[in-house]
């Protein structure tokens, strides 16, 4: 049984709490890193991030491409998309073919 | 290129033949896996920019909901509505192998039986605009839980493709002219000692009959 949980600041993820996803109102990349270390082990299957968040932290992020569990989602908050998560879909591209092919103007 | 140090023996001889046939095999094997995994990815990427843009859209309308609900709503209000969800969203995971390459299958899981048992509030204290924004949020979720699994599995894939290119190119590019290098290096002694030996032989021969006759005293 796995867990779904979202994190970024409070405006932005509460609305997920009502849908039955656990909130980590958290906004300081510090705190967020320690609170992601702590949950990789602790059966979450999917982390849904903001995309403020999560660009504050991106090396953080990177080590977790490659494991199996967790799959750490942007997603874009209540400030507006940052096109994070287009650039995260492109660098996967682009390991895999060497350059980005794919991506469309 | 360079040479593995061996020594030039018919036993090497063999040996590397058989290890360049390995070598070849190998190749057009991972070469194989490789082109599949990228057709696969290309696949994925695809579906994955696709849901991308729609989830993207989908949230940015949920907090737009928001942004007016908390508006209109105070603060606490809104912190009473939300503090305690009916709901409680989990997943069981199953793997799929693609290629080699697990990927991860997501099976959605609610606590309670009606999915859509989401209000986790009464509607006499609340803007109508939260229901939307929690119904656009629900709405929208599956979606999102597609895109985890759909980027998780491209993520995966990339590191894969990326390992098994390297190993192609290893191969293509090191391996093989390397062991072909050597079977040639192996070939040419052995052919040049085969040499070597016939025409020692027909010197040999010259002085026995030499000795035996003495051709140039004769002459």
């Amino acid at each position: 049984m796995f867990k779904i949980a979202a994190m970024g600041d409070k405006s932005s993820i509460y609305g997920f709490a009502s849908i039955g996803l656990e909130i980590y109102p958290i906004e300081d990349p510090q705190v967020a890193i320690h609170q992601l270390r702590s949950m990789v082990d602790g059966g979450y299957a999917v982390i849904f991030i903001t995309e403020e968040l999560a660009t504050q932290i991106e090396s953080e992020l990177d080590r977790y491409r490659e494991l199996p569990t967790p799959a750490i989602i942007p997603i874009p908050g209540i400030q507006g998309n940052t096109g994070l998560g287009m650039r995260n879909v492109s660098k996967s591209v682009e390991q895999a073919v060497g350059s980005d092919i794919l991506s469309d103007a | 290129m360079a040479r593995l140090n061996v020594n030039p023996t018919r036993m090497e001889l063999t040996n590397m033949k058989g290890k360049l046939k390995t070598a070849k095999k190998g190749h057009k094997l991972l070469k194989d896996k490789r082109d599949e995994l990228m057709r696969q990815f290309i696949e994925l990427v695809r579906e994955n920019k696709e849901l991308r843009r729609q989830v993207e859209k989908g949230i940015a309308e949920a907090n737009a909901h928001m942004a007016v609900a908390r508006s209109v709503m105070s603060d606490e209000a809104l912190n009473v509505a939300l503090m305690l969800p009916m709901q409680e969203m989990s997943l069981e995971i199953t793997e799929k192998n693609v290629m080699s390459v697990m990927i991860p299958v997501f099976e959605t899981k609610f606590k309670t039986a009606d999915a859509n048992d989401i209000y986790s509030y009464g509607y006499a204290f609340t803007s109508s605009d939260l229901d939307d924004a929690v119904k656009a949020l629900s709405d929208i979720m599956p979606l999102m839980l597609r895109l985890a699994e759909v980027e998780k599995s491209c993520q995966l894939m990339a590191a894969e493709i990326e390992k098994t290119r390297r190993r192609v190119n290893a191969l293509e590019h090191v391996m093989i002219p390397q062991y072909e290098e050597t079977i040639k290096y192996i070939r040419m002694k052995l052919d040049e000692n085969d040499r070597s030996t016939t025409t020692r032989l027909m010197k040999v021969k010259d002085m026995m009959l030499e000795d035996a006759h003495h051709y140039s005293e004769k002459q």
